[in-house]
């Protein structure tokens, strides 16, 4: 575990500030050139370019929400022909107890029901939300994050990461500032 | 084509309001679809400051409302008539059983599609413009779905029985009829409310983040604070929630088409001359978003006048809006041409002589009139330029669109009344708790969407941000599409 060393607190990693979306795709770059990975982009809206540097070039979501709208559908297809056809059958119409057309669009709601609320959930669980308090919202700066600012996180797991020398690295990416971030 | 946007960066019905403006002076935007002179500093706060109450609450805001907040307890007095004395209160008996439960369902979910129409179907068409009118538009859709789900739970005359309707395992050992379009809308407006409320979440959990960052007391940021889950924009949950928002739009593209036309198929599926038609259900599409845009002009122009957005919601916006609603009530009009052409060339009696009565001497023939009026003739007014860019006739035209939805859904219902045995014919009219219960749904949407306004950011910092040019601090254009992977 890293500390700092004026008192012993322990460190969750260096943050630095940018003030342009660009600024902050180029110190991810530098960064992972270098060698770190263990980081993370901060920014007020979605910016692909640091997703890719940091080495994340595909989200799990995609997969997620195909399986559970893939549950969903079976379930809800199976279902309207156990109820309907078995359990309790109805002659509609004189219809077929397996009607299936009839079944579709209830099996399609269902997809979309599923696969939406699995993606949610998936997100939810994957970002490891909610989570009310991060040790980065210790930094005063970092509440523009939401706001005009661009932040990179190199975080004190990291193999690489060494106070000073990160520290140093940092400031040769010409931020606005670099804080160090207390656990 | 670069159109120059007059700065409009103060609130105008707010009185000491503050003006936001960049302090660099930016070139006007060369799509013209942001105003004024914004940084990202300058936009969220102008948006973000009237949900943290720095703006102050425009008069007009307390008029809708307190009016909004009126007719909301009329829906209080109608319901609880309606559950004291049964649907009989309405004016529903055979041979219309349906009558204004219906209409004004149909209505009000009509109205909610153009929120998903805007928020999924633009955002995969690259329509840029949807970006400022998204977040509002999908407000809308979940009140007025709110709305349009009173209708048929009121009207089954026992509300609460209402999950006898879903296949609950409970003693009684009967199930839903699943071969039943009526069973297909309970899982359809089900869906539908759902997915659209957790898109209109994930949307707005970065906002909820900004609001949560720049609040003034301890209770706005707990409340926003909580809201937002602790979000902190990191690049690997943005990755995340674009895939998601883009693979959300794309389930919500078809789900709006489905809804619309299963809730055609309660009519369609019926053997009813006239109801039975397969340009049922593009033809309720087509309306719904027809109905929907009406309403999101009617939300934009308060918007716009008393909040200042001029910035974000421009002329263009309008402009784009009017289009859209001139080309869906050109297909809602091919849809009312075709039922006649088809009830002719099918050479069928019963339909020809339903379409008599419905055009010319049945008892309401004029609410024909009414609604051709309405829907076809007076939005054929979009045509003109400058009538597009006005206010004031685009807000005519839009309520004119309003009454006559209405009345293609009365029209529709209303067809019940004459079949081909004279003997079982029967007229229909509304009782005051009908329309006691009509107003009452509009108070509840007035009265949602001003509380929307004042709490909840009304338009979407996140995606406006990135709307903006590189040179002010965005990304020049909204790149979910490119970069949801």
């Amino acid at each position: 575990m890293t500390t700092t060393p004026e008192d012993g607190t322990a460190v969750y990693g260096l943050l630095a500030e940018f003030d342009t979306a660009d600024g902050l795709i180029d110190a991810t770059r530098s960064a992972a050139a270098k060698g770190y990975s263990r980081m993370d982009g901060y920014s007020p809206y979605p910016i692909g370019e640091v997703a890719d540097a940091l080495g994340f070039p595909r989200s799990e979501i995609g997969a997620i929400m195909f399986i559970g709208g893939l549950c969903g559908a079976t379930f809800g297809f199976l279902m309207q022909y156990y109820l309907n056809g078995i359990d309790y059958p109805i002659n509609v119409g004189g219809k077929p107890m397996f009607s299936w057309p009839q079944f579709a669009p209830i099996t399609w709601e269902l997809l979309v029901l599923t696969a939406s609320l699995s993606g949610v959930i998936g997100l939810f669980a994957l970002c490891g939300l909610p989570q009310p308090n991060h040790p980065l919202f210790n930094v005063p700066q970092f509440a523009r994050a939401t706001r005009d600012r661009f932040f990179l996180c190199i975080e004190a797991t990291d193999p690489n990461f060494d106070l000073t020398s990160t520290r140093d690295f940092l400031d040769t990416l010409k931020p606005l500032s670099v804080a160090e971030v207390p656990e | 084509m670069a159109t120059v946007i007059k700065p409009t960066t103060t609130p105008a019905a707010a009185p000491g309001a503050k003006t936001y403006s960049a302090a660099t002076q930016f070139a006007p935007h060369p799509e013209g679809l942001v105003g004024g002179n914004h940084d990202l500093a300058t936009l969220g706060d102008k948006i973000s400051d009237v949900s943290i109450q720095i703006t102050p609450t425009p008069r007009a805001w307390w008029l809708f409302f307190l009016v909004g907040f009126t007719l909301l307890q009329g829906m209080v007095v109608g319901v609880a008539y309606l559950l004291y004395l049964g649907t009989g209160v309405w004016g529903i008996n055979q041979p219309v059983a349906w009558g204004m439960a219906i209409i004004n369902f149909v209505w009000w979910i009509g109205i909610g599609h153009a929120g998903t129409l805007i928020s999924a179907i633009l955002l995969l068409l690259h329509q840029k413009w949807r970006t400022s009118l998204n977040r509002f538009a999908e407000a809308m859709t979940i009140f007025a779905v709110m709305c349009a789900g009173m209708f048929p739970l009121l009207h089954m005359g026992r509300p609460w029985l209402f999950y006898w309707l879903y296949p609950v395992p409970v003693n009684f050992a009967a199930w839903p009829q699943f071969r039943s379009p009526l069973c297909w809308d309970v899982f359809a407006v089900t869906t539908y409310f759902t997915v659209s409320a957790v898109f209109w979440y994930v949307g707005l959990v970065p906002d909820f983040a900004v609001l949560r960052d720049v609040a003034r007391n301890r209770l706005q940021r707990a409340v926003y604070g909580m809201l937002s889950m602790g979000w902190r924009g990191s690049a690997i949950h943005w990755r995340r929630y674009e895939k998601l928002y883009l693979l959300l739009a794309g389930l919500g593209t078809p789900l709006v088409f489905s809804v619309h036309t299963i809730v055609s198929f309660d009519f369609a599926v019926s053997i009813v001359p006239l109801w039975h038609a397969t340009i049922f259900p593009p033809f309720f599409v087509a309306g719904a978003i027809f109905a929907g845009f009406a309403m999101v002009i009617w939300l934009a122009v308060p918007l716009r006048q008393f909040y200042g957005m001029k910035d974000f919601i421009t002329d263009k916006h309008m402009d784009f809006c009017a289009k859209v609603m001139l080309g869906t009530g050109l297909l809602v009009s091919y849809g009312y041409f075709c039922e006649l052409w088809m009830a002719w060339y099918s050479h069928s009696i019963y339909e020809w002589d339903t379409t008599l009565q419905r055009v010319w001497y049945g008892p309401y023939a004029w609410a024909y009139w009414v609604l051709i009026l309405t829907n076809t003739l007076i939005p054929q007014l979009l045509w003109i330029n400058p009538l597009r860019k006005n206010m004031y006739s685009l807000f005519f035209i839009a309520l004119s669109v309003h009454i006559g939805m209405w009345f293609e859904r009365y029209v529709i219902v209303i067809t019940l009344s004459r079949d081909h045995l004279p003997s079982s014919w029967g007229r229909y009219a509304p009782t005051e708790w009908d329309y006691m219960l009509f107003i009452g749904t509009i108070g509840m949407f007035i009265t949602l969407f001003s509380l929307f306004v004042r709490f909840v950011p009304m338009l979407s910092i996140t995606e406006l941000r990135e709307l903006l040019p590189h040179a002010q601090g965005g990304r020049d254009g909204h790149a979910v599409m490119e970069n949801a992977k």
